[in-house]
């Protein structure tokens, strides 16, 4: 309950922000002195993708919080407790312009997950858990090694974003330091070949928290780049593009095919956000406006209908309490409500057009075009694998023979109405209309753009 | 100056309060009276070196950082006695003059930390070192304990042994101890200089137990009283890198010399990191890890001996109390669980929450997690690595260390809180929650503000 009323009270601060965003940006910015010794301020802002990213933070946790509203967890206090933290930590990161600041959030998002994950997940949760652990911090020791330098670089002796972005350092010098951030945000994305933790941490965690992982959490790595990599290192990105490309497309492919032959639903779902970050990665390293644009507005509606797929497994397993689709089958005839909201949601997952997920698909894509046709050739291979493996679930899981189990099945809750109605009107609404996030989004790409091109 | 007096002094006066106070719990609130009144003097100094230091007899420099540095030492043996000085009676009879050990060896740390002359530094590490032999076999008719003494008293007898040569040999190249003075970096180097100082940190690496000098350790620390390896492993470790970090930055930096020796410290520090990680993974007491783990942090520590800039010595002040106070509520907590073994901490969440938090807290602070002080003092000997400028080699292996360390910390953690068991735990008083909690909130205050202990320095 009191989870529920902060939720919501953090997403009308979000709401206040975005509505002074529109009229004045500068008002949102703060920085006080933090560690005067190092330079290092508490310097945070918004600027349109922190704006967008904030708001999906706000919204996925108010999601989880009503999905869950009537569950019944072992030590509310410390789950709630956590849960709130982690938000904390994730608004940090997509704020933070003090790279010391960011390096903090970063970690800070990241405890209470291996908590939350460790003390209610599934049966192999405690080494599950404990490799993502491992894998995320050790990329982001390697960060830190490479913000240390940056800092040192830097002729003011600061880690503001506006020094590290003038840094201009020496091409060779930005080639090794590319490889120290990347490798931090490739993990936590993740992209392949660092992405062995995520299948099986999805898997194992509570669902709520796989929601947030999967939603809100990956994105850190995607917005890590856009706001970090991008600006400060640009010629090392440039030398590196077409490694990253390559690697974000064999994520796409690969992850596909696995996702096919998955019969446990949540791995299913794991694999199928590898092969959708894989193309957002793959669209950061195209370089170009629309491919930016694209990308920042997929993040938003990524997390959105991943969250609504999430909410959708939360669902069944409770009521059956089965992650196995071959078990599953025929729930349409006995929750066909459940059923309509988890067809619209896999469509969007598609990225059929008139959902939200199609503009931002489009729009990558074409950006993907312009940079190269073979790449966007393979990665357009992912869509067709996308719908193959999404219709597949939606057979196996609602339609099909029912059985003993599947026929007790009950239909949706007063609460699960709520969440699910909330995703498929945001879903139908930028299907329609993507143009406010698209607004939204413009400042940043264009400023980036800028500061490459530079 | 008034910490080495005033210490020196508390530990004759504890001999002799064995004779007269009969109530050993009081022998341990007069042993807390008398280092606050050493915290206190050591602090009041302070307005005598605002502008520089000052020097006595060419023996002693007092500056702002040595008493920024004993504060330090003297705080976290506060926070020492105030957590476990009701442990000291478990071992056996002699409480006061357990007490009377650890005042000696405090003012021996007193020394460390200001010596300007090569004689005042071999009377530290020998005021320092003879206290923890007989410590180290306090605990009588335990065979173990009486191999620990034995062990160490041998080793660090010989290690001394090459600390004097060294000495002596710089003396023959340099034709003075004082420190300020030897003038070693200008020019070329001198053999016998530079076979002095290789002996020196042969010798020193003794001390603070660096790979391939640190097969005292695990067996010392294990046999001791766990209360003093408690002490032995933070405090007088730390002591031991003020040396290290007084003796290299203020005499062999500059000109041809610092070639000579930083690779061979490099490579020591190295060792010390690599090997104390893994040792420290296959371990099975939590006792024994923490054993590996203080070698695996002396080689963090290292790097900021290794760097020799301001961020360093910043670094090692905040390393000292980061890695003191945790590793002290560490071993605090250890001291009530009965079986020292990772299944011993089984369910100690669910048992005694305050407990287990605090443990998380410190342990968090040993890996380097940012929100606790363990993480800024990673990073300012990281930084300092960095900055030198020749080791980003060395900087990614720690780095790379760190993660490993995660490893054997979070076991510790895993057991407290996601398996389940039914640990037994001795009873403990609200003051020793109060103390705990304290330590946690400090921890946790320099992790959010480290300048709290830094703008003292600058």
């Amino acid at each position: 309950m009191l989870g529920l009323i902060s939720s919501l009270a953090s997403l009308a601060v979000v709401a206040g922000a975005l509505i002074q965003f529109q009229t004045a940006p500068e008002a949102l910015q703060l920085s006080v002195p933090w560690i005067p010794q190092l330079g290092a301020r508490f310097q945070v802002g918004l600027d349109g993708m922190g704006a967008m990213l904030c708001l999906l933070t706000a919204i996925a946790f108010l999601l989880v919080f009503i999905t869950i509203y009537n569950r019944n967890y072992e030590r509310p206090g410390s789950f709630y407790g956590l849960m709130l933290l982690s938000q904390a930590g994730l608004v940090g990161v997509f704020t933070a312009y003090d790279a010391m600041l960011f390096y903090v959030f970063w970690e800070l998002a990241l405890i209470p997950v291996y908590f939350l994950c460790s003390m209610w997940g599934g049966e192999k949760r405690i080494p599950v858990t404990f490799k993502f652990f491992i894998y995320t911090f050790t990329g982001s020791l390697l960060m830190l090694v490479g913000i240390i330098y940056l800092y040192l670089q830097s002729p003011d002796k600061s880690f503001s974003y506006a020094s590290f972005t003038n840094l201009n350092l020496p091409a060779q010098e930005q080639s090794w330091l590319f490889w120290l951030l990347f490798v931090a945000f490739a993990i936590k994305m993740p992209i392949f070949p660092f992405h062995t933790w995520q299948p099986d941490t999805y898997e194992q965690s509570p669902t709520p928290v796989t929601m947030i992982l999967s939603g809100v959490m990956v994105k850190m790595g995607l917005f890590g780049i856009i706001r970090w990599l991008l600006p400060v290192l640009p010629q090392g990105a440039y030398m590196w593009s077409d490694v990253a490309i390559v690697l974000s497309v064999i994520g796409i492919i690969y992850a596909s095919c696995i996702a096919i032959v998955q019969t446990d639903i949540k791995r299913l779902i794991a694999y199928s956000s590898i092969a959708h970050i894989g193309l957002m990665s793959a669209a950061i390293f195209a370089h170009n406006d629309q491919s930016l644009q694209g990308l920042q507005v997929q993040m938003f509606n990524h997390g959105i209908n991943i969250i609504g797929l999430w909410i959708v497994v939360e669902i069944i397993q409770q009521r059956l309490n089965i992650k196995n689709m071959e078990e599953m089958g025929g729930i349409a005839t006995y929750a066909p409500r459940l059923a309509i909201f988890l067809v619209i949601i896999a469509l969007a997952n598609i990225a059929l057009p008139l959902t939200n997920g199609f503009i931002g698909e489009f729009l990558m894509f074409s950006g993907l075009f312009q940079y190269n046709v073979w790449v966007m050739a393979v990665a357009g291979l992912g869509v067709i694998l996308a719908a193959v493996y999404t219709l597949n679930m939606l057979q196996k899981v609602i339609f099909g023979q029912s059985n003993t189990l599947t026929s007790t099945v009950t239909d949706l809750q007063n609460t699960e109405l709520v969440a699910l109605s909330l995703i498929v009107v945001v879903i139908l609404f930028l299907g329609f209309y993507p143009k406010p996030m698209l607004e939204l989004v413009n400042s940043t790409s264009q400023l980036l753009l800028a500061n490459i091109v530079k | 100056m008034n910490a080495l007096i005033s210490t020196a002094l508390s530990g004759v006066v504890m001999m002799f309060a064995g004779l007269f106070i009969q109530k050993k719990q009081h022998i341990k609130y007069f042993a807390i009276a008398a280092l606050l009144v050493s915290f206190v003097a050591n602090l009041l100094e302070i307005s005598t070196v605002q502008a520089g230091s000052h020097t006595l007899y060419n023996m002693i420099e007092v500056s702002r950082f040595s008493i920024l540095f004993n504060a330090v030492i003297l705080g976290a043996t506060l926070l020492y006695f105030m957590l476990s000085g009701s442990e000291f009676e478990k071992v056996g009879e002699h409480v006061a003059d357990y007490f009377a050990l650890i005042f000696f060896i405090l003012s021996g740390i007193m020394l460390a930390s200001s010596f300007s002359n090569l004689l005042m530094l071999f009377l530290a590490i020998e005021i320092i070192s003879i206290p923890q032999y007989i410590l180290a076999g306090s605990d009588k008719k335990n065979l173990k304990s009486n191999e620990a003494s034995l062990k160490y008293f041998l080793m660090g007898s010989f290690s001394t042994g090459i600390l004097l040569m060294g000495i002596t040999l710089i003396y023959g190249a340099a034709g003075t101890f004082n420190v300020n003075e030897l003038g070693l970096g200008s020019g070329d180097a001198h053999p016998l200089s530079i076979s002095g100082i290789m002996l020196l940190i042969f010798a020193l690496s003794f001390k603070v137990s660096a790979v391939p000098f640190h097969f005292w350790t695990p067996d010392v620390y294990d046999g001791s009283p766990t209360v003093f390896t408690s002490f032995m492993a933070t405090v007088v470790k730390a002591g031991g890198f003020i040396a290290f970090l007084r003796l290299f930055h203020v005499s062999f930096t500059g000109g041809a010399l610092s070639g000579h020796w930083l690779l061979v410290l490099a490579l020591i520090a190295a060792g010390t990191l690599v090997l104390g990680n893994l040792t420290a993974v296959f371990q099975q007491s939590v006792k024994r890890m923490l054993a590996y783990s203080s070698i695996a942090q002396a080689g963090f520590m290292l790097l900021a001996v290794i760097a020799l800039n301001e961020t360093a010595t910043q670094g090692i002040v905040l390393y000292a109390a980061a890695y003191s106070v945790a590793t002290i509520g560490m071993f605090a907590v250890l001291m009530k669980v009965k079986d020292y073994t990772f299944e011993g901490f089984n369910g100690l969440a669910r048992k005694q929450p305050l407990l287990a938090l605090s443990a998380t807290v410190f342990l968090f602070s040993l890996a380097g997690i940012p929100l606790t002080a363990g993480f800024f003092a990673k990073y300012f000997v990281l930084a300092a690595a960095v900055q030198q400028g020749q080791l980003l080699w060395l900087v990614i292996l720690a780095v790379v260390c760190a993660a490993v360390s995660i490893y054997y910390y979070f076991r510790v953690i895993m057991a407290m809180y996601f398996k389940a068991g039914e640990p037994e735990v001795e009873p403990f008083s609200p003051a020793f929650k109060a103390v705990l909690v304290v330590a946690v909130i400090i921890v946790i205050a320099l992790g959010i503000y480290p300048g709290l202990l830094l703008h003292f320095i600058a």
